[in-house]
């Protein structure tokens, strides 16, 4: 918020605020034009630009129960492998069509997320943090021993997925995969952000900050929370159908604690709660990662391992907000 | 012996040393959880350090093994001490999330450590002479190591709940797991206490990670791999209890082998499934207050 009302020298008045919140300013379409910058100028790293946006879609669903309503989750990749199972088990027989690949992934995680919160999101605390980690780690469990379905360890064999539109293909090369995970992420970028800003997220960050009064001026709170944990499934079940689609492969780690854990490491490091942290976060980690961890992984964990400790010790809030609160204080000084 | 009541026993013998290894791990971290209220994800490092101190000492340096798994408790007593000094401190009181991404970045640094200076492969665990073999009860020979392994897990136990109940040192741990206000105003320090109990708690990991060598072998993804049962025997038996993880680790210990022995074509989704019918029906855990 101190971003967009910088040279001012008065505060606006509440109400003024409160409709600015949502309106588009210019440096939230810079991670945009960095993306498609990125597709003309670095056209040998489309594969991985592809994995990395993806994985931003993945750290945005996170953000949304994590940061917004304050739900912590270790469990998010179950939504993440469901979508990926769908799309793959789909494509593997015989319906190849990428969108509504993507939609059948998306309405397969929406549905676990759906039933598997109705379940767990009445409980708090320590169990709720556990049965996310339980629902996740029985779904692995189930995918692992159903080999015949899924294929197992190996992962899912036999992927065709046709060209997207009927046009393009999904080449060697990932430049359709970069162009349509960007315009995905976009559209999701686009519903979350509206989302967070409707009076709908409002509640939701109420619910974060203060659960019983939200209760007392009779919020519906669970039904809230049930609504952000479906809608952040369906995203991540979306991210999960595209790393299948892409890759033209699912493998068994999609589902893993893994996945939830580094995603959840990345958008530490960029920032919770601020719909951009998972924009900043996830390409530093993974370009990072792609430099540094091919020459040697062990250091890799050991130095995320400890950045992440430096992180909660010292930077609460991730990069943005260690940037926002330079800004603030450079400001006061002036 | 008929074939039935046989597999009844051999899964109730092994059923047992498992649980014993997970309660001797997991009952630090519920003790920690319940005191300190801290989300200690990373509590299995300390479990693998001891596995590791014991495992090298004896093959590096031929340490007889009673005194190796003496070295390993201690040293990693000592170690939670420092940890406890330098990073845990700073982060009670602190949310849940801040707790969770520490022990997990705790988690990754071990890991990374452990393949840096052991290498990615499990430690073999070879038990002394005297403990090796397998010991005769007349209808029936159970392995001596697994024998050994019951036997010293509830002396331990009995040790534990002992002290729990009947020292000063005790008393003053269920007060402060009762009301760490009050507790502190009758003027107990409970910030050494944390750090005493702390201690403990590792102390009683080491030794778990040690003797359990063989069931959960030490290699560096132990904690990562293992967590998830550390986890639901804290979950299940009830926060801030020294008995009710015995129990939940009695159930998980005996229920995971029995399933994975009857129906091995499903691993260890039942258990899961169970952990999580548990919790819904006890969300504060079998033996914890509601």
């Amino acid at each position: 918020m101190r971003l967009g009302t910088a040279g001012r020298d008065t505060a606006p008045p509440a109400v003024e605020a409160l409709l600015r919140r949502h309106r588009l300013r210019a440096w939230e379409l810079a991670p945009w034009l960095v993306a498609v910058a990125v597709y003309f100028i670095f056209p040998g790293y489309l594969a991985l630009g592809a994995q990395i946006l993806i994985s931003i879609l993945f750290a945005l669903s996170i953000d949304l129960i994590l940061g917004y309503a304050g739900i912590i989750t270790l469990g998010q990749s179950a939504f993440f492998g469901a979508g990926a199972y769908a799309a793959g088990l789909l494509a593997a027989h015989g319906w190849g069509e990428p969108l509504s690949g993507l939609v059948v992934g998306g309405l397969v995680g929406a549905a676990l997320g759906l039933v598997s919160g109705a379940i767990i999101l009445r409980t708090q605390g320590l169990s709720l943090l556990m049965l996310t980690l339980v629902i996740a780690v029985m779904l692995q469990e189930a995918a692992n021993k159903a080999g015949s379905i899924t294929g197992g360890a190996d992962g899912l064999q036999g992927m065709e997925v046709w060209p997207l539109f009927g046009v393009f293909h999904f080449g060697l090369y990932g430049r359709t995969a970069y162009l349509y995970s960007l315009a995905v992420l976009f559209l999701a970028w686009l519903l979350a952000r509206r989302l967070v800003h409707s009076p709908f997220g409002r509640s939701l960050t109420g619910i974060r900050e203060n659960e019983a009064r939200m209760h007392a001026i009779g919020s519906p709170v669970f039904r809230r929370r049930l609504v952000i944990y479906t809608i952040a499934a369906a995203f991540a079940g979306v991210a999960g159908a595209l790393l299948a689609e892409t890759t033209q492969f699912v493998a068994l780690e999609v589902l893993g604690f893994e996945r939830s854990g580094s995603a959840l490491v990345m958008l530490i490091i960029g920032g919770v709660g601020r719909l951009y942290g998972a924009f900043i976060g996830v390409p530093i980690y993974m370009i990072a990662q792609d430099r540094f961890a091919q020459a040697d992984p062990v250091y890799w964990d050991f130095w995320i391992g400890l950045l992440l400790i430096l992180v909660v010790v010292f930077a609460r809030g991730g990069l943005i907000g260690s940037i926002e609160q330079l800004l603030h204080r450079f400001r006061r000084r002036r | 012996m008929s074939e039935a009541l046989s597999a009844v026993v051999s899964i109730g013998f092994h059923g047992l040393a498992f649980a014993m290894v997970l309660y001797l791990i997991s009952v630090g971290l519920s003790v920690t959880m319940g005191l300190m209220g801290f989300v200690n994800l990373a509590h299995g490092v300390f479990a693998v350090a001891g596995g590791y101190v014991m495992t090298r000492l004896i093959a590096a340096y031929g340490v007889p093994f009673p005194l190796a798994v003496a070295a390993a408790v201690v040293s990693v007593a000592a170690g939670g001490v420092l940890l406890e000094r330098v990073l845990y401190r700073r982060l009670y009181g602190a949310d849940e999330l801040s707790q969770v991404l520490m022990s997990v970045g705790l988690i990754f640094m071990s890991v990374a450590a452990a393949k840096f200076l052991w290498g990615p492969l499990a430690q073999p665990m070879t038990p002394p002479v005297y403990l090796s073999g397998q010991i005769s009860l007349g209808f029936r020979s159970f392995p001596t190591y697994r024998s050994f392994l019951i036997l010293a897990g509830a002396v331990v136990v009995t040790l534990l709940w002992l002290g729990l109940e009947r020292t000063r040192f005790g008393a003053r741990i269920r007060a402060a797991v009762d009301n760490r206000r009050m507790a502190q105003s009758i003027g107990i320090d409970t910030d050494r206490l944390f750090t005493w109990t702390f201690a403990l708690g590792c102390g009683l990991a080491a030794l778990g990670g040690a003797l359990g060598a063989d069931i959960l072998a030490i290699d560096p993804g132990y904690a990562l791999e293992n967590l998830i049962y550390f986890l639901i025997v804290v979950a299940v038996g009830g926060l801030g209890s020294i008995r009710g993880p015995f129990f939940a680790a009695l159930l998980l210990g005996i229920a995971d082998t029995g399933f994975k022995y009857l129906l091995p074509e499903f691993g260890a989704f039942f258990i899961y499934a169970l952990t999580l019918v548990i919790l819904l029906w006890r969300p504060q855990g079998l033996f914890g207050r509601a």
